[in-house]
């Protein structure tokens, strides 16, 4: 095993892939938590085609794909909080309309322009070979910044996700907070997509929450549990896709699997097992 | 001197009026309940007295240097919170944010008044407790134990017992006959049980968009309304 690390480390490709992948799925851990605790948890799959419209309306027109998809998706996101706090559209509806046409346009889109190439097949699916270094120093920076703010703001987000009447009633601007998640969430899944692709950028945010559910019981060692779980799913996931030759994302969704499975097995079996001294 | 007052408050959603021609008013280390048949405006009321929402005419007003958000809050929980892992701790501690700015890290003091809070209402020995694995009257006195981390001198609770047991459920108003009493804690409750706010209450409101009855808790069961809401509760049988 250490001969494969040490081999991956020698392509500065993969060096550059694994210091930024891991870097977002540090934030996608962080936010995650909080979309899934308040049911948001469609929220990364519906910018993430969102973000793959982006990229094809920025193919078409020969423009950095990044400074395309970055104000589309943080926009889309904004514009999918307001629908859903209004309450005429209900979020998961909501996010299934906006998801589903910003995909649909960017087919038609690239059906006009270019037709379906590498290029869109990458969209699709991620490559790690997709990051040019000055996307790399971007990635590094924002997710710094992502990171910095969620710690800074961290017991606000706590109380926004908890109870977000007993937070507005108690003075906290609930809905700054609600749109700084939503920001945050769209820079992370734009920067991600592109590595993991645009159909699987969202398990990044939803498998470590739901796996480090299963084990722990307070926010704080949630969040900490699924950063690690992230990060250390991540780098199994490109290590096997380097051994194995399979794609990078979806190898990274498969070893986010199996950690949840052993997640959920060992909650499992100790519940089972304080059942039996309760009762004992 | 009233803690709280409202003149000719009128609350309204776009065209629908929710509340009209409210005014009441009520003195510090009152216990007030606020009854009422499902959509009679308690919920609008709430929001207005909280700050969250403002009056279409009229106005709610709290004594000097009384600020809408040193309101404790006891909020009907939600589907969200019960698979939510969390620490009692936690719950409890983000109940201090309410008095901070910006930058929001809890000090010694908000640590010493969580850990005052857990004390006063007997559940200190949950501090490290998960939330989601209590009962439902060790959950409400959890969110109890926030609410007065975020004031002491007001508590409004919103169908506090709603899915408690009869024991809880006599726990609980126990626990908030106490802090009303011992404490001079201000009590504003929205409840269904009418026999309990009748026993517990200093004062009663009965709404439905505009106020049936106001007065002492005790004259109310001799009250038109009160007679007419008691009758509907298909309790007729107790007075």
């Amino acid at each position: 095993m250490p001969a494969i690390i040490e081999a991956m480390f020698a392509y500065p490709f993969l060096t550059r892939a694994l210091i930024v992948g891991i870097l977002i799925s540090l934030c996608a851990a962080l936010l995650g938590v909080s979309l899934v605790l308040k049911r948001y948890s469609m929220i990364g799959d519906g910018l993430s085609h969102v973000g793959f419209g982006a990229l094809a309306a920025a193919a078409a027109m020969n423009a950095a794909p990044l400074y395309v998809a970055i104000p589309v998706v943080v926009i889309a996101a904004f514009l999918l909080l307001r629908i859903s706090e209004s309450g005429k559209i209900k979020g998961d509806s909501a996010i299934a309309l906006i998801s589903a046409s910003a995909l649909a346009i960017g087919v038609m889109i690239v059906s006009l322009s270019s037709g379906m190439n590498t290029d869109i097949y990458n969209y699709m699916f991620g490559s790690i070979l997709s990051m040019s270094s000055g996307d790399v120093t971007l990635s590094v920076v924002l997710s710094i910044v992502v990171m910095i703010l969620f710690a800074v703001f961290y017991n606000r987000i706590f109380a926004v996700t908890f109870d977000e009447t007993f937070a507005r009633a108690t003075g906290t601007k609930a809905g700054i907070y609600n749109m700084l998640i939503a920001l945050l969430t769209a820079l992370t899944i734009v920067l991600g997509m592109r590595m993991m692709g645009a159909m699987l950028i969202s398990s990044l945010i939803i498998f470590p929450a739901l796996t480090s559910m299963r084990v722990c019981k307070r926010f704080r060692s949630v969040i900490i549990c699924s950063a690690v779980v992230s990060a250390v799913c991540f780098f199994a996931g490109i290590s096997s896709s380097y051994a194995l030759s399979t794609p990078a994302g979806a190898s990274v969704v498969v070893a986010n699997l199996v950690a949840f499975l052993i997640f959920a097995a060992v909650g499992a079996i100790r519940d089972a097992m304080q059942l039996r001294l309760d009762k004992g | 001197m009233a803690v709280l007052s409202c003149e000719n408050l009128c609350l309204a959603y776009e065209n629908k009026i929710a509340v009209s021609d409210l005014s009441f008013s009520l003195e510090a280390g009152e216990y007030l309940c606020i009854v009422g048949e499902n959509g009679s405006g308690k919920s609008t009321l709430i929001k207005a007295l909280l700050g969250l929402k403002a009056p279409k005419s009229g106005k709610v007003s709290l004594s000097d240097g009384v600020k809408h958000t040193e309101i404790g809050y006891l909020p009907q929980q939600t589907p969200a919170q019960k698979d939510f892992p969390a620490s009692v701790w936690e719950v409890v501690l983000s109940g201090c944010l309410s008095a901070k700015g910006l930058i929001s890290f809890y000090t010694r003091k908000d640590r010493q008044r969580a850990m005052e809070n857990l004390e006063k209402l007997g559940i200190a020995n949950l501090k490290n407790a998960c939330y989601r694995e209590l009962s439902g009257g060790q959950q409400q006195r959890v969110l109890l134990a926030r609410a007065l981390c975020a004031a002491k001198k007001m508590l409004l609770l919103d169908e506090p017992v709603t899915g408690l047991d009869p024991i809880a459920t006599a726990d609980f108003y126990a626990l908030i006959r106490d802090l009303n009493k011992k404490d001079g804690v201000t009590i504003i409750m929205v409840s269904h049980d009418l026999h309990a706010a009748i026993e517990n209450a200093d004062k009663i409101l009965q709404l439905r968009c505009k106020p049936l009855y106001y007065g002492p808790a005790k004259h109310y069961a001799e009250s038109e309304a009160g007679k007419k809401l008691l009758g509907g509760d298909g309790n007729a049988c107790h007075h």
